[in-house]
């Protein structure tokens, strides 16, 4: 292999640890969609200055409970994120990130993860302020944690990486605590107006954003499903497009005809994609 | 703490900026009439209290070496004119449970926000003084026997009796003087020897000598249900099958293990939770699932765990009659039970791919909570295999996970007896399955790694067994329980020794290994403890320090228990014949079927469990073109990037042991096959779990007819030999629950006898897996299979009122040939949907496979193979075994006809026949038997009416 072409490897790191539990269909998924490198790496080797974020191009945050959700999903690992400290330095994991996030790498976060990433204030991470948390995710108004599969639209004037290419998604959420909800009128006026809102649950038939229920599994305001930052490049979602990567994994695929390929995994070809043609 | 750093916590990971308020020492409610606020009892587990100390210990740099606690409570606002009385009846009955949390009750007019609630510690007072305990057994008869009613240690006169005389064993005495103790048994030996000579542990009456008098005539005398019936079938079926045997490790083990392809494993476990479930429904359910993990987990080397599957049995929600004493109300023990298994389930990253309840009003007795879990394995791990065990003298006992606190004592015990008034509070303990996940992530590395020889969970009667079990793999073991991590101070070597607290394994590590063990235990956050040793000295030998709190022979402890005597005595029974007359609107009777309790649709449950976690979901719960069709058996894909697969279905039909639980036992055998077959498996690669629930069935004085009834469990287990050995599935692992009672003052409730059969198979490509919704207008629907009158026990007659005396039988030797052939058939791609028939039979699984397809059916009833049936409604819910539901394309009809028929023309042919064909016209349109149209409803209706049932 050439020196040119060992740049061009793309790598992939997989967090998991303290109730994560979708990373190993997400590393799957990495892989499918044709990173080079894909490493399901535990908290406790961050922490403990095995490995380092800076190795890599795109993490992903899969789903699961961190740390059971016993304080607000997410919330006490969003507070390990802020406060723990990588062993024998000063660093904390949350300056690891922003450094990633400065060197305009790739981070997705889907269900739990994608709630880690709107409690540690990265999402929205209005006007580079990726520390004030300004919207959340909380219980769904069903008050019970579902899983069902759900259609998605997506907003063609987003500048979210990930969904390049696609007008719509059928995936399942599965989650207690996916009701998005706004600090204020104004960031909710805000995500509108920068294209931020990139998944939105809709009806079946007219691709429509609904408040509906089920349709909108959980009532969240405006039918938000995932939104990203301003660069497009850190993405979060509720629905969970590792679930959807073979049709077979479809609720029914035994009565439809149905490309071999999930509709799930085109999120993470885009972002192998792009870290192929822009970051490396 | 400063205010300072209370406020930083307060703002920081307890609570959301976003949409929340906090106070600090002060309180936020208003604008209420009742404040009631909910909090554990001490020693309770409080998930919330633990992960809200570890963040504080993060955000505020302090060590985490638990120097402070955080407890939590919940406060529910009420508005209303409600009485004192009232308001503390909603605390105690509905917003509290007695058992574990404490309440307080405050109106309006007494409350300060300013103050808000004084808070309330829940703090454990143990023995100010650590001590053991000796008892002399040298005693009369009835001394002994309350010695063990008031330990609750659930040991006979029979077996105290044997303790008593090994203690006055000359040779015993000399050995003991060695170690210091005396003549007397410690409290550490007699708990230790309950657990293990425990019916939940030692399964007493599944080994015991049987006089079976089978009400013919004909005595037999049967040397132990569980050698004969269980393993005794599944050494035939092995035999049979000489090199093809494809099962590892049965019966062994923590879990049954098969293979799964030549470089994977598969391990499998049903377990139940019933007595603690029936006190605390949530906490009991929770350590239930979470419990049966560590089976799985535990087994051989460890598994991967990849799929959990839950069967409930209660009593109606709508129970409206008078509650017994300390019983709980059947809706909240099925929003509890759901909701401990659902936390412990997602969260701990295991879909939930299939279940189902069953309602029984006896099951208000007890409620049964079957949790099975899956695990798949590598066949070798570092050059060895990974599905048996081995231990050497000199490797250490460590134990990992969670802590002990006195959480879970005398579960063991207490699940060998029936409920009653002074059934212990301890019992009961809140599984935690964080600390679980934590723990097996890293058990996962350390076994890649190699680091550890032996794993083993730690369940019933916790080190007392994990440790006792596995010291037989090196025989013996030394022990210091001063070691053990303890939740809080104040535990006797007798607690720590038996308790059950949850979330931890035991392993036996080379000395070799302990640092890089425990030091990547340290790295991932996961407590590990050295707590002795394995020896070869033939000694269970515990001490706390220096002193020595047990020593018992490990020959006396495992097989000192002699087998029990018992009788059994069948006498069919003989009920009323219904009398009733065939329905006048067949529409109505269908929809009301479809409504009961047995046959309704489960949606509500089955979407607040995760079963497509991990990736692999190919056959989900719901299937169809709503996705919400009852599918009869789940198909998933441990390996994500193979098309392999695995199927699993359970089978199980308790009211069939009202007439004969011979028949009960066959039927749930082959409702689990069936299932299976249906959706796509092959008796070639299919597995059984046994897991019997029974009402005690030992003669004495508070059960009259345990002669009776353990004829019905010889009965249920002479079917078990039967059927597996006829269909070739062998039993792999199981297990039995025997005291499934309740008995307080004057009221006995007795559960059905009830058998679970849970199957898991190979299915070598998921893509040949199918569904039961109808597909497409114009294919052909067939029932295969023969319908006959066998209405005993079914829905149909339960709907008025009766039982019957005629229940299904299954006839095997048709059935395996239908399995057979239908295998070949979907293997082929010739079936568009399959669909089984049991409760409610036939005309059950028509209206579900056309309202889950999306699309209508004309049948013509005529058409449908029967013997013996001169009634449409009997031909319609009859529940004989072994039928079908397929649609096939008219493309595939010939080659479908031809593999169904067979080539061999000395055997009878297959009951099989086309009965109609699917409409795009959305009706269910049925022909009677005499030709004339004898219903047609709108498939909208039908599903309506299955649907409304347990739509809360």
């Amino acid at each position: 292999m050439t020196k040119a072409n060992i740049n061009k490897i793309v790598k992939s790191i997989v967090i998991t640890g303290n109730g994560t539990n979708c990373e190993v269909e997400m590393a799957h998924a990495c892989r499918l969609a044709g990173s080079d490198v894909v490493d399901i790496v535990h908290i406790s080797e961050l922490l403990h200055g095995e490995k380092r974020l800076d190795d890599y191009h795109f993490l992903n945050l899969p789903g699961g409970f961190l740390d059971g959700d016993d304080l607000g999903s997410a919330k006490a690992g969003a507070n390990r994120i802020l406060h723990a400290t990588i062993r024998g330095t000063e660093e904390k994991l949350y300056d690891q990130m922003t450094r990633f996030i400065r060197d305009g790498k790739l981070i997705l976060g889907v269900c739990n993860g994608f709630q880690l990433l709107v409690k540690l204030g990265l999402l929205p991470g209005f006007d580079g302020d990726y520390l004030t948390q300004t919207v959340t995710l909380s219980f769904n108004d069903s008050g019970r944690f579902e899983d069902r599969w759900v259609h998605l639209a997506v907003n063609q004037e987003s500048p979210c990486i990930y969904t390049r290419g696609t007008k719509y998604l059928y995936l399942p959420v599965r989650h207690g605590e996916g009701k998005f909800i706004v600090r204020d009128p104004s960031v909710l006026a805000r995500l509108h107006k920068e294209g931020r809102i990139v998944l939105q649950y809709s009806g079946a038939d007219d691709g429509a954003p609904t408040m509906t229920y089920p349709a909108n599994p959980n009532g969240a305001i405006d039918a938000i499903a995932g939104i990203c930052n301003d660069t497009g490049r850190i993405f979060g979602l509720m629905p969970h497009p590792e679930a959807y990567l073979h049709r077979t994994n479809h609720p029914r695929w035994t009565r439809e005809d149905l490309p071999e390929m999930g509709m799930g995994l085109i999120i993470f070809q885009n972002a192998v994609d792009f870290i192929r043609s822009q970051l490396i | 703490f400063s205010h300072e750093e209370l406020t930083k916590v307060a703002a920081g990971p307890l609570s959301d900026a976003v949409i929340q308020h906090y106070v600090i020492d002060g309180g936020l409610a208003n604008n209420f009439d009742w404040l009631h606020e909910v909090g554990f009892r001490p020693g309770v587990t409080d998930n919330v209290g633990k992960t809200a100390r570890e963040a504080m210990e993060l955000l505020l740099g302090r060590s985490p070496d638990r120097t402070f606690s955080v407890h939590t409570s919940r406060q529910y606002l009420l508005r209303g004119t409600l009485g004192r009385e009232e308001a503390e009846r909603i605390a105690a009955n509905l917003l509290a449970n007695d058992l574990i949390e404490r309440y307080e009750v405050i109106p309006r007019q007494d409350w300060d926000t300013g103050k808000g609630m004084a808070p309330f510690i829940p703090r454990v007072t143990g023995s100010e003084q650590i001590r053991t305990e000796e008892i002399d057994l040298d005693v009369n008869e009835e001394a002994l026997s309350a010695i063990s009613n008031e330990r609750v240690l659930a040991l006979t006169l029979e077996e105290m009796q044997i303790l008593r005389d090994y203690l006055r064993d000359p040779a015993v005495r000399e050995e003991r003087k060695k170690v210091g103790l005396g003549a007397m048994i410690t409290d550490g030996e007699l708990e230790c020897l309950a657990q293990t000579w425990s019916e939940h542990c030692k399964h007493k009456i599944f080994n015991a000598i049987i006089i079976y008098d089978g009400g013919d005539g004909h005595t037999e005398t049967i040397d132990s249900l569980f050698k004969t019936c269980i393993k005794g079938s599944t050494q035939q079926i092995r035999e049979k099958m000489g090199a093809k045997d494809w099962c590892l490790s049965v019966f062994v083990d923590n879990a049954g293990v098969i293979r799964f392809n030549e470089n994977y494993s598969l391990v499998f476990k049903v377990e139940t939770h019933n007595s603690p479930s029936a006190l605390d429904p949530y906490g009991g359910a929770l350590t239930g699932i979470v419990g049966v993990n560590r089976d799985p987990f535990g087994t051989g080397y460890g598994a991967k765990l990849i799929f959990n599957t839950d069967v409930f049995c209660f009593a109606p929600p709508d129970y409206d009659k008078t509650l017994p004493k300390r019983i709980l109300h059947p809706r909240r023990i099925y929003e509890g039970v759901r909701e401990g298994v659902e936390h412990g389930g997602n969260k701990s990253g295991i879909p939930t791919i299939n279940g189902c309840l069953v309602f029984d009003e006896r099951f208000l007795g007890k409620p049964l909570v079957y949790c099975g879990t899956g695990g798949i394995m590598p066949a070798m791990i570092q050059g060895k295999p990974t599905h048996t065990k081995e231990i050497c003298p000199g490797d250490l006992v460590v134990m990992t996970g969670g802590r002990i606190g006195k959480d879970g004592i005398h579960g063991a015990t207490f699940s060998s007896e029936e409920l009653h008034e002074g059934s212990p509070v301890t019992a009961v303990q809140i599984g935690d399955p964080i600390t679980q996940k934590k723990m097996t992530d890293f058990l996962l590395k350390a076994r890649d790694l190699g680091l550890y020889r032996c794993i083993t969970d730690n369940g019933a009667g916790g080190l007392s067994s994990s440790v006792g079990e596995t010291a037989q793999l090196s025989g013996g073991c030394d022990l210091d329980l001063k070691c053990a991590p303890l939740k809080y101070p104040g535990l006797n070597p007798w607690e720590i020794l038996i308790s059950e607290s949850q979330e931890r394994m035991t392993l036996a590590i080379d000395p070799v290994r302990i640092d890089a063990f425990l030091a990547l235990a340290a790295k991932m956050g996961v407590e590990a403890t050295v707590l002795g040793k394995y020896t070869d000295s033939g000694f269970f030998h515990v001490r706390y320090g220096n002193q020595t709190v047990a020593y018992l022979r490990m020959d006396f402890l495992h097989n000192g228990l002699p087998q029990m005597n018992l009788r059994a005595r069948w006498a069919p029974p003989r009920r009323e014949e219904p009398a009733f007359p065939p329905p006048a609107d067949m529409g109505q009777a269908l929809k009301e079927m479809l409504s009961r309790l047995n046959i309704c649709s489960k949606e509500s449950v089955v979407r607040q469990y995760d079963h497509e976690v991990q990736g692999g979901s190919v056959v989900k719960p719901l299937v169809g073109s709503m996705n919400d069709g009852p599918s009869d058996a789940a198909v998933i894909r441990p390996l994500l990037d193979t098309y392999e697969g695995i199927v699993v279905a359970n089978g199980i039909c308790p009211r069939y042991s009202d007439i004969d639980a011979y028949h009960m036992a066959a039927c749930a055998i082959d409702e689990a096959v069936r299932n299976a077959i249906a959706t796509g498996a092959s008796l070639d690669h299919l597995a059984g779990l046994d897991n019997f629930c029974w009402c005690d069935p030992v003669q004495s004085e508070k059960t009259p007819d345990g002669e009776y009834k353990l004829a019905q469990l010889v009965r249920a287990n002479k079917a078990v030999f039967d059927y597996t050995i006829a269909y070739g599935v062998p039993c792999i692992s199981g297990k039995d629950s025997m005291k499934n009672d309740y008995a307080i003052d004057n009221t006995k409730i007795s559960i059905p006898p009830t058998l679970l059969f849970s199957v898991i198979g190979k299915i070598a490509d998921v893509r040949q897996a199918v569904t039961m919704d109808a597909k497409r207008a114009g294919d052909i629907v067939y029932v295969l299979g023969e319908t006959r009158n066998e209405m005993g026990a079914s829905e149909w007659f339960a709907l008025h009122g009766y039982v019957g005396n005629t229940c299904p039988r299954v006839d095997a030797e048709k059935a395996k040939r239908l399995y057979t052939a239908l295998a070949r058939a979907i293997g082929k791609g010739l079936v568009a949907s399959c669909h089984d028939c049991s409760d409610g039979g036939l005309g059950v699984a028509l209206a579900e496979t056309a309202f889950a397809g999306g699309l209508g059916m004309e049948i013509d009833l005529d058409r449908v193979p029967q013997e013996g049936i001169d009634r449409d409604d009997y031909l319609l819910f009859s529940e004989s075994q072994s039928r079908f539901v397929a649609t096939v394309s008219p493309d595939h009809q010939k080659e479908f006809e031809e593999i169904l028929r067979g080539e061999d023309s000395n055997m009878s042919p297959i009951a099989f026949d086309a009965v109609g064909e699917i409409t795009a016209s959305p009706f269910l349109s049925l022909r009677g038997t005499t030709g004339e149209i004898l219903m047609r409803e709108s498939i909208a209706d039908l599903k309506a009416a299955w649907q409304k049932t347990l739509s809360f």
